[in-house]
C-alpha cells in the first residue's frame, strides 16, 4: 500500500505550483531600485594578444556609467581550482591565473575582456560595440593531441606547456597491470571520444551585485547551485570582501546540471561595479553567451584496453585519456577527469588490476568542468563499450560475461583496485530485474518484426556503479581537495509547532522542498504542510556545500536527520519535565512524547510551545527555544548502481537511430519519493540519449564555436525519446548514512550512453555490418549512414 | 575555413585585367555590398562592406592587401573585415592570369574564414555564402572589365556605370 505522505510517498512537488504558474522568482525577475546593467565585451578570437583597448568612445556615450577592463582586476586574485592534482612525477598541477576579465591575452571565443555598466541593457550593449580593441591574433590551440605535442604555442605563456597534469592512478600498480596484459590470453582495445557537451540549463546565468555604502555590505543574487562556495571563493580568493560582509542569494534557479556549481567572473564584476557606482548592477546572459561561456562537459579522448581469459573473465584494464580542460581551470575541472573518473574504472566488476592515465590539456576553448555525472559517465562509457567489444571478439554473451565478473553480494564492503570501498550492492539483482522488466528474452521476435519493416534492431546493455555524495572530508583532503565536503542543516521549530529547515543543499529543480519536508514530517509525525525548506541564502542558512554529485539527500539530508535527532532529544528533556517522568522513560512516536507504559503524553506542538513560552520549563537544566543545527561529514561515498537496457531501430537507408525502448533497473538505496526519483531518472536518461545520438559541441580549427546555437546544437526533444520503464525496487540501503540513501540525480546520464551505443552496434552487427565495431558519439544519421556505407 | 577554386575567361587582354585588379574603383564595383574603397594597390585599400550572413547583418571595416605580385601574371588578394560584435570575416584569393585566344583566363583559389557570432550562428551557411561572394565578385569583375560590344555612349547622369566601363576608360 503506497503511503500518501512522509518517506516513501510520491508527494506532489510543492515547488511546481510556482514554477508552473509563472510565479517562480529567478535572478532575472528581480528588479531593484536604481538598478543598472552590465554587458560584456567577449573575444571573437580563440587566441589573441590584446594590443590596446580604447574605451573613450564608450565612456562618452550618454547613459554609460563605467567601463571595466582586465587592468581593473590585475591586482585582485584569480578564480581558483578547488582540487590540487599531483602528476605522476610528483609535481603539482599547473594553475595559471583565471582573472575576472582577460588581461593581456584572450584565450577562447567568448572570453570577456571588458564590461560596460549603463542605465539600460541596450546602452550597455551599444557601448560594448563602441569599444575599440586591437587584437594581435595568435594560432589557436584546439586539438588536444596537438596541444600536448607543441609546447611552443601555449594557452598560458607563464607555464611551460599545455598540460595541466599527467596523472596516474594508481601509479604503483602500473607495472603489475602491464605485466598482466603481457601474459593475457586476450586483449581488447578501443579508442573512443566522449563528446563535448554544452550544458544548456533552461535559465541562462544571471547576477546582480548590490553594494550598500551605508553598511559596506555586499549582496549578490546569482544563478548558483552552490551559494556558500561562491561566497567563499569571492571572499577569500577573488575580491577579498570579508565573508561576513557578503551575502550570496541563489533564488529560484532554472537548472544547472553542473554548470552553475562554479564561480564565474561576471559575479565578481557586478559586485565590483556596484561598489564603484553605488547602485545595483545586473547582468543576464543571453543564450549565445551561455553557449560560449558556461563550463562545458565531457570532452575526453580515451584508449581503453581490457585483458581477459578466453572465457571473458576480466584480468586487467588500463586506459590513457586526454581530457580537455579548456582555456582556464574552472573550480572542479581538475578533479572531474581524475578522482571522479579514474576511481570508477573498476565499475561493478572484480577486475583485479586497473591502471588509469589522464593528461588534462589546456586549449583555446571554453572551460570544461563537471556536467551531470562528471567523470563517471566517461568511466562508464569506456568500460561498458570495451566489455561489449570483448564479448563480440570472443563470441560470448554480454549478459553472462557481466554476471560472471560482477562483485558478488557477499563481497561487500569491497575494496576496488582504484581506491574506493564500495559499501554495499547487488549488481546481479538489478540485472535480473532488467532482464524481466525489459522482456529481454522476447528480443528476437521483436527484432524479426523490425526486420520485416526493413529496420535493424539491436539490444544494448550497460551495468554500472557510480560514486555520489563526494566525501568524506578527511579522504578528499588527502587526495587534494581544497574544501571539505560535509553539509549542514538547521531545524527551527517555531512556537506554534511548525518548522523552517535551513539546508545547505541548493534545489535548482530537483524537488528538495518537497522531499526534505517529507523526511521531517515522517520523523516528527507532523503534516508536510507544516514544514518549509529554506535554501539558497547564505544569510539564512548555517553553511552548505551546495548541490552537485547527487549529494543533497545523502549528505545534507543526513545533516538534517541529525539535527532532527537533536530536536527530538531536547523535546524528550522538556517532555520529561512536563510529564514528571525520567528522561529515559520518554519515547517519541507518531508526533507524541509519551511516558513508556502509560497514557501520559504531550504532542510535538505542546512541547514546541513550552520551549518558547517557558512558564513551566526546566530552565535550570535546559535553555528555552527549540532549534538545532547539525553538520554531517559522511564516512564514505555512496554507490548507486544499476542495469540499463536499450533497444534501437536503425533505418539502414538513412542511418537514423530510433530508441524504441529504454529500461532502467536502479539500486538507489532507500527511496524517499518514488515519483521524484523516477523524474530524475527520466531527465538523466534524456541527457544520456542526447549525448549518445544528438549533442555535439564543435569548434573549428581556429577555435570558433560552430555549434553555438540551437540551429546547430541538437537538444533531445520529446519525440527523440521512448517511454521509459524505470524501476528502483532493488534496494541495498547505504550502510553509513542514517537515511540509507544513495543518490539518483546523475544515474540516468551515467548509465545510458553506453547502452544506446551498444544497442546501435548490436543492430548493425546483427544486420550483417560485422566490420562496424565502434562509432563515436553522437550517433547522428550521417555518421551511422557513413559507417554502413564505408 | 572553406576553400574553393574556379576559373573564368575574360574577354580582355591580360594587361587590362591586371590593371583592373589593382584599381580601387574596380574592386569597389566588384566586392558585393562595398560602400567605399580607398587607398592604393602599392600600400593597401581600406574598405567598408555591408553584408548579411544568415541572421547576422553587419558593417565590416577592413583592409585589402595585394601581395605576391608577379606583373601581369599572378597575385594574392587578402581582405580582413571587422564586423564589431558580429565577428570578423577574412578572405584570400590567389589569382593567376594566362592569355587565351581573345582574352585572359583568370584562375582563382579562394579561402575564407569567419569568427565570432558569424561562426557561432552562421557556420552552416558560411560555405555557401563564401562561394556566392566569390562568384559574385568575379562576375562583377568580369562585367566591369569586359567590353560587351554594345557601344552606349549616352549614360545618364547618376546612373550606375554599365559594364565594360573600365575597359573603355583605359582604352
Amino acid at each position: 500500500m503506497p503511503k500518501d505522505s512522509g518517506i516513501g510517498a510520491s508527494s506532489k512537488r510543492r515547488e511546481d505550483v510556482r514554477f508552473l504558474t509563472g510565479r517562480g522568482r529567478y535572478t532575472a525577475d528581480i528588479q531593484l531600485h536604481g538598478q543598472t546593467y552590465a554587458a560584456f565585451a567577449r573575444s571573437i578570437h580563440a587566441h589573441a594578444r590584446i594590443v590596446s583597448i580604447d574605451t573613450s568612445a564608450a565612456e562618452a556615450m550618454e547613459g554609460v556609467l563605467a567601463v571595466f577592463t582586465g587592468a581593473d582586476f590585475a591586482a585582485v586574485g584569480g578564480n581558483p581550482a578547488g582540487w590540487l592534482i599531483q602528476s605522476r612525477n610528483g609535481e603539482a598541477m599547473k594553475e595559471p591565473k583565471r582573472p575576472v576579465l582577460a588581461h593581456g591575452k584572450v584565450r577562447h571565443v567568448g572570453d570577456a575582456y571588458a564590461a560596460v555598466i549603463a542605465e539600460t541593457p541596450e546602452i550597455a550593449r551599444s557601448a560594448v560595440e563602441a569599444l575599440d580593441v586591437v587584437f594581435e591574433e595568435l594560432p589557436a590551440i584546439v586539438d588536444m593531441a596537438a596541444a600536448v605535442a607543441d609546447s611552443t604555442n601555449r594557452v598560458h605563456d607563464e607555464i611551460s606547456d599545455n598540460i595541466c597534469y599527467d596523472w596516474g592512478w594508481i601509479e604503483d600498480n602500473r607495472a603489475a597491470v602491464d605485466a598482466a596484459f603481457k601474459a593475457a590470453p586476450h586483449v581488447t582495445s578501443l579508442k573512443l571520444i566522449n563528446n563535448r557537451l554544452v550544458p544548456n540549463a533552461m535559465e541562462p546565468r544571471a547576477s546582480i551585485g548590490v553594494y550598500d555604502p551605508g553598511t559596506e555590505d555586499y549582496k549578490l543574487y546569482t544563478t548558483s547551485q552552490n551559494p556558500h562556495l561562491t561566497r567563499l571563493l569571492i571572499a577569500a580568493f577573488v575580491m577579498g570582501i570579508p565573508e561576513h560582509k557578503l551575502n550570496v542569494i541563489a533564488p529560484d534557479v532554472g537548472g544547472g546540471f553542473g554548470s552553475k556549481i562554479y564561480h564565474y567572473g561576471e559575479e565578481a564584476l557586478v559586485l565590483a561595479a556596484s561598489r564603484r557606482i553605488g547602485r545595483p548592477v545586473k547582468w543576464v546572459a543571453d543564450r549565445s553567451e551561455s553557449f560560449l561561456t558556461d563550463a562545458h562537459g565531457r570532452d575526453h579522448v580515451t584508449t581503453i584496453e581490457l585483458a581477459t581469459d578466453k572465457q571473458g573473465n576480466f584480468l586487467a584494464l588500463r586506459t590513457e585519456t586526454l581530457a580537455n580542460v579548456g582555456a582556464y581551470l574552472s573550480n572542479f575541472a581538475t578533479v572531474t577527469p581524475t578522482f571522479l573518473h579514474g576511481t570508477l574504472m573498476a565499475g561493478p566488476y572484480k577486475t583485479p588490476l586497473v591502471y588509469v592515465n589522464v593528461k588534462t590539456v589546456f586549449t583555446n576553448t571554453a572551460p570544461v568542468d563537471a556536467y551531470r555525472g562528471a567523470g563517471r559517465p566517461e568511466a562508464t562509457y569506456s568500460i561498458e563499450r570495451v566489455v561489449d567489444k570483448m564479448c563480440r571478439e570472443l563470441g560470448l554473451d554480454p549478459v553472462a560475461v557481466r554476471r560472471q565478473n560482477f562483485i558478488q553480494p557477499d563481497q561487500f564492503p569491497y575494496q576496488t583496485p582504484v581506491g574506493l570501498v564500495y559499501d554495499t550492492g547487488n549488481y546481479g539483482a538489478t540485472l535480473d530485474k532488467l532482464m524481466t522488466l525489459g522482456n529481454v528474452s522476447g528480443f528476437e521476435s521483436r527484432r524479426a518484426k523490425s526486420a520485416e519493416n526493413g529496420k535493424l534492431r539491436g539490444f544494448g546493455l550497460s551495468t554500472w556503479v557510480e560514486a555520489c555524495g563526494i566525501a568524506p572530508s578527511a579522504l578528499v583532503g588527502a587526495l587534494g581537495a581544497r574544501v571539505g565536503l560535509y553539509d549542514a542543516a538547521t531545524v527551527r521549530v517555531n512556537p506554534t509547532g511548525n518548522i523552517s529547515v535551513m539546508v545547505g543543499a541548493h534545489s535548482h529543480g530537483q524537488g528538495h522542498e518537497t522531499v526534505f519536508a517529507q523526511i521531517v514530517a515522517d520523523k516528527l509525525g507532523i503534516p508536510e504542510a507544516n514544514i518549509d525548506i529554506v535554501h539558497g541564502d547564505t544569510s539564512k542558512i548555517p553553511f552548505g556545500m551546495g548541490s552537485y554529485g547527487s549529494r543533497s539527500l545523502a549528505v545534507c539530508g543526513s545533516a538534517m536527520d541529525k539535527a532532527l535527532d537533536k530536536v527530538i532529544a531536547k523535546g524528550k528533556k522538556i517532555a520529561a519535565h512536563m510529564l514528571e517522568a525520567a528522561e529515559g522513560d520518554i519515547i517519541f512516536a507518531d508526533g507524541k512524547f509519551s511516558v513508556t507504559g502509560t497514557d501520559k503524553a504531550k504532542t510535538f506542538g505542546e512541547i514546541a510551545f513550552s520551549a518558547y513560552v517557558p512558564h513551566n520549563y526546566p530552565l535550570a537544566t535546559l535553555e528555552p527555544g527549540l532549534e538545532e543545527t547539525a553538520f554531517y561529514d559522511p564516512a564514505n561515498f555512496t554507490y548507486p548502481a544499476g542495469a540499463y537496457g536499450c533497444e534501437v531501430e536503425i533505418d539502414p537507408d538513412t542511418g537514423r537511430v530510433e530508441v524504441v525502448s529504454f529500461t532502467c533497473a536502479d539500486d538507489f538505496g532507500n527511496v524517499m519519493n518514488p515519483m521524484i526519483v523516477e523524474g530524475q531518472v527520466h531527465g538523466g536518461v534524456a541527457q544520456g540519449i542526447g549525448q549518445a545520438l544528438l549533442e555535439g559541441c564543435t569548434y573549428d580549427d581556429n577555435g570558433q564555436l560552430l555549434s553555438g546555437s540551437y540551429m546547430d546544437y541538437t537538444m533531445p526533444r520529446a519525440d527523440d525519446l521512448p517511454m521509459y520503464t524505470v524501476d528502483h525496487s532493488c534496494i541495498t540501503p547505504c550502510t553509513h548514512n542514517p537515511l540509507g540513501v544513495k543518490g539518483c540525480g546523475e544515474a540516468g546520464a551515467i548509465g545510458s550512453p553506453p547502452a544506446v551505443v551498444n544497442a546501435v552496434i548490436d543492430a548493425l552487427q546483427r544486420g550483417g555490418h560485422t566490420r562496424i565495431t565502434h562509432i563515436d558519439m553522437p550517433l547522428t544519421p550521417s555518421r551511422v549512414w557513413a559507417a554502413i556505407n564505408a | 575555413m572553406m576553400q574553393l577554386s574556379d576559373q573564368r575567361d575574360i574577354m580582355a587582354d591580360p594587361a587590362t585585367v591586371w590593371a583592373a585588379l589593382l584599381n580601387p574603383d574596380v574592386l569597389k564595383a566588384s566586392v558585393p555590398g562595398c560602400e567605399s574603397m580607398t587607398g592604393t594597390a602599392d600600400t593597401q585599400f581600406e574598405a567598408v562592406v555591408v553584408q548579411k550572413v544568415g541572421p547576422v547583418k553587419a558593417t565590416f571595416t577592413g583592409v585589402v592587401k595585394l601581395s605576391d605580385r608577379i606583373e601581369g601574371k599572378s597575385l594574392t588578394i587578402n581582405g580582413e573585415g571587422k564586423g564589431g560584435p558580429a565577428g570578423f570575416a577574412k578572405g584570400g584569393a590567389h589569382v593567376t592570369l594566362e592569355p587565351i585566344e581573345g582574352g585572359t583566363r583568370l584562375v582563382y583559389t579562394v579561402e575564407a574564414n569567419v569568427g565570432g557570432k558569424l561562426a557561432q550562428l552562421g557556420s552552416r551557411i558560411i560555405d555557401g555564402f563564401a562561394k556566392k561572394m566569390a562568384d559574385e565578385f568575379f562576375t562583377r569583375f568580369q562585367d566591369t572589365v569586359e567590353d560587351d560590344g554594345e557601344d552606349d555612349p549616352e549614360i545618364a547622369e547618376g546612373e550606375a556605370p554599365k559594364k565594360g566601363w573600365f575597359k573603355r576608360l583605359i582604352s
